[in-house]
């Protein structure tokens, strides 16, 4: 009885887990170095006699670009494009994170407001931007918004130093001129200054138990110093307002609209997002954390600072970072509207131009990836700094 | 001890009755003021959102329906100089694009197939939704299984008699749920194997599925769909011809797994140890053990979550129009192009009928997930 079952069974060998698992892992590399192989070989065959490499990076790309942060021209290199490229997916993610933050935290905060109509507003605001695509939406600000605006001349002004047009939102710049540089120097001390500071008081305290507030001494040293330096050197800095001059604007700086849109759809809708992780955040603090500080007799103000958002960042800020990411990453739907973003300029058109487009979407994955990979290790970082010690 | 007595205290009378807790009293009009006045700062804060919400809702209700216009047959209809009014919404303009937003290009004789594939979906997928509803198993084996291949011989054709419909004349909203729905069959197995791939305790099939899932989570999805439409034809054999859909189909299903296999993963992580151990001791093997006992446990703590990226997936179908692909969002698009409807309020009508669309399915689903998730929080 015992013998014909086990003849039923496989060879000794498979029922191994070591062995096993040797096959099953041999398996997969198998596989995957199969896979690889068959892709280069097809790869070769249909290129055929294209040229391959990194060499076309060193060419005169020959195309312009309406938005470039660094110069750039007609007869620049391939790199200069990828590299004006980059600037613009960073200025778009730049400001959006920073705008997106500002109108998230608002709107978070106001969905637990105890004021009925305003944590209703905020979330209808929700609901509406979260449910519909990000792409409809950045069409929908460019191709229908933008496009009702008036001409310059009619143009609608922010209290005469914003005018927003169908050319775009014109905005004022500030202009350094030499002196600005001692400014900066006394302000980077000012920040090495505070830092040592706060080092200092920070031993004091654990030595002798006192107690020094760093607050005013960091305004004097960050903000009073370089004021200071800022008035000696002549005040070295000057708005630069936009003024309508014939049919345009002269100064400042413009906006196009492709940038306009993106950054408020962009804007707009993680900021839906970052909401729903604030609001998360700061339910997650268990209600008991805000009765016991105000039974230790801590003002509203203290508990705040001390116990409620302390708490509520370690629960809001890894997802935080993931929207940021994601905020970055949905920046190359710029491309739709033709905003001059990395994917657009490098991915686009240098691929169509070159064709070598296996390595140019190869290199802007690569970056894609790093800034993920990157984000994540900083993450990864960051729990662990701040996650509970349990004694 | 008898002279400590004055110092405790008995009550000799009742205590008097308090007032009623404050949000029992007074009626509606005490709550209101509870909520929305209490406090000059709170009073300011109501008044302001009163202003912003008159200021959006009724330029809108205007736009949809007191200004619109509801008939006619061109763009003449629609301007301001003919109705002599200001005009709102240009009806008439959806009305006319309304097959091509909904089929795209798909032949008009043939368009009860696409009629007749939306039913039966209905049909499939009502019931399984429903949780009371019995019979799961075999619901889901006929809506996962059995209704793709159904679809597929009803949509696609050329065969039983059917006329072959090339998938470059579907279009619309056709093509969204089209993408949406082979997104999701195609990657739930999928990103199970990468889930289960990713918790192996073998170091290289642990590697590989790590690897894969990160690649894809780490990059935009229009990258994978540039990658998939221009590129993927460079790597397979040169007398291979893939259809432009279907290669779009291929990018959305590698990217949608790898953010389901970490949804997954999530609900592995949650079984408790003891499962594992107790399948063990019965005896079952790997795929035994995960199949009959952890699966079926994790699979059901992760569906709100699975839906919530089904939400994410149906949204970012719009990206195929950037791939040349007309999508609901890109036949939306191409009808804007018509001159025989513009209008100043073509472009706002438009929005405002796909966004109508985009916003109910989107909704619905969340609002499934939101049902789901009380219903595994509710203690049993």
């Amino acid at each position: 009885m015992r013998r014909r079952s086990d003849e039923a069974r496989p060879p000794a060998a498979l029922s191994n887990p070591k062995i096993r698992s040797a096959v099953y892992q041999v398996l997969l590399i198998a596989a995957v170095v199969w896979l690889v192989v068959q892709i280069v070989l097809n790869a070769r065959a249909n290129l055929g006699t294209r040229v391959s490499g990194f060499d076309f990076l060193w060419q005169s790309a020959g195309f312009g670009i309406n938005q470039t942060l660094i110069p750039y021209d007609e007869s620049s290199t391939y790199a200069r494009v990828f590299l004006v490229g980059l600037l613009n997916t960073l200025l778009v993610a730049v400001l959006g994170i920073v705008f997106a933050t500002l109108l998230g935290f608002a709107v978070g905060i106001g969905r637990l407001s105890s004021n009925w109509l305003v944590a209703r507003i905020a979330g209808g605001y929700v609901e509406l931007i979260r449910n519909l695509p990000l792409l409809f939406q950045i069409l929908f600000w460019y191709l229908a918004v933008l496009s009702v605006l008036p001409l310059p001349r009619q143009a609608i002004s922010f209290f005469g130093v914003m005018f927003l047009s169908i050319r775009g939102l014109q905005v004022p710049m500030l202009q350094p001129s030499e002196g600005m540089i001692y400014v900066a120097a006394a302000f980077a001390f000012g920040v090495v200054a505070t830092i040592a500071e706060g080092i200092r008081l920070k031993r004091l305290r654990e030595r002798t138990g006192r107690q020094v507030s760093l607050t005013w001494r960091a305004l004097v040293l960050m903000g009073g110093l370089p004021l200071l330096v800022f008035v000696a050197a002549g005040a070295p800095l000057k708005l630069d307002v936009p003024r309508l001059e014939g049919f345009n604007f002269t100064g400042g700086v413009r906006m196009r609209p492709e940038l306009l849109a993106l950054l408020v759809s962009l804007t707009t809708y993680t900021a839906a997002f970052i909401a729903e992780v604030v609001r998360a955040g700061i339910l997650g603090v268990p209600r008991g954390q805000i009765e016991a500080a105000s039974a230790l007799g801590l003002r509203r103000a203290q508990i705040l600072r001390l116990v409620l958002i302390p708490q509520a960042l370690r629960i809001i800020v890894p997802p935080l970072t993931n929207q940021y990411l994601n905020l970055t990453k949905n920046t190359s739907l710029g491309i739709s509207i033709g905003y001059p973003d990395l994917f657009a300029v490098f991915a686009g058109t240098a691929a169509n131009q070159t064709s070598q487009p296996i390595e140019i979407i190869g290199i802007t994955m690569v970056v894609y990836l790093t800034l993920s990979l990157a984000t994540s290790l900083l993450m990864n970082w960051y729990n662990a700094r701040v996650r509970l010690t349990e004694r | 001890m008898s002279e400590a007595a004055p110092t405790s205290f008995v009550r000799r009378e009742m205590v008097a009755a308090g007032p009623p807790p404050h949000a029992k009293t007074g009626g509606a009009a005490r709550a209101l003021r509870a909520r929305l006045f209490r406090g000059p700062v709170n009073a300011i804060l109501t008044l302001l959102s009163l202003a912003l919400v008159v200021a959006l809702a009724w330029p809108t209700i205007r736009f949809l329906l007191v200004d619109a216009v509801w008939t006619g047959s061109d763009r003449e209809a629609c301007l301001a100089e003919t109705a002599g009014r200001e005009v709102g919404a240009c009806w008439p303009f959806v009305t006319a694009k309304f097959d091509q937003l909904m089929f795209g290009f798909y032949p008009d004789s043939q368009r009860w197939r696409v009629v007749l594939t939306y039913l039966i979906g209905a049909l499939l997928l009502g019931p399984l939704l429903i949780p009371r509803f019995p019979f799961k198993l075999a619901n889901a084996f006929l809506f996962f299984v059995a209704f793709p291949i159904l679809a597929f011989v009803l949509l696609v054709g050329g065969m039983f008699g059917l006329r072959l419909v090339e998938t470059n004349l579907w279009g619309g909203l056709l093509v969204t749920l089209v993408i949406t729905f082979t997104g999701i069959v195609g990657s739930l197995p999928l990103s199970i194997l990468l889930a289960l791939g990713r918790r192996s305790e073998l170091p290289i099939i642990r590697g590989a599925a790590t690897a894969f899932i990160e690649f894809w989570r780490g990059v935009p999805l229009i990258t994978v769909l540039f990658f998939a439409t221009y590129m993927l034809p460079l790597f397979l054999p040169g007398n291979w011809q893939v259809d432009g859909l279907l290669r779009v189909l291929i990018g959305v299903v590698m990217f949608s797994a790898a953010y389901l296999a970490e949804v997954v993963r999530d609900g592995l992580q949650a079984i408790p140890r003891g499962q594992f151990e107790g399948a063990m001791a019965l005896g079952l093997g790997y795929w035994r053990m995960m199949g009959l006992v952890v699966l079926p446990q994790a699979l059901r703590l992760v569906i709100p979550g699975l839906v919530n990226s089904f939400i994410a997936l149906f949204k970012d179908t719009t990206l195929v129009l950037i791939v040349a692909i007309f999508d609901l969002l890109g036949q939306l698009r191409a009808s804007f192009a018509d001159p025989n409807w513009a209008t100043p309020v073509t472009l706002f009508t438009g929005f405002a009928f796909t966004g109508m669309i985009y916003f109910a399915v989107s909704f619905g689903m969340s609002r499934y997930a939101l049902f789901t998730e009380r219903r595994l929080n509710a203690p049993r």
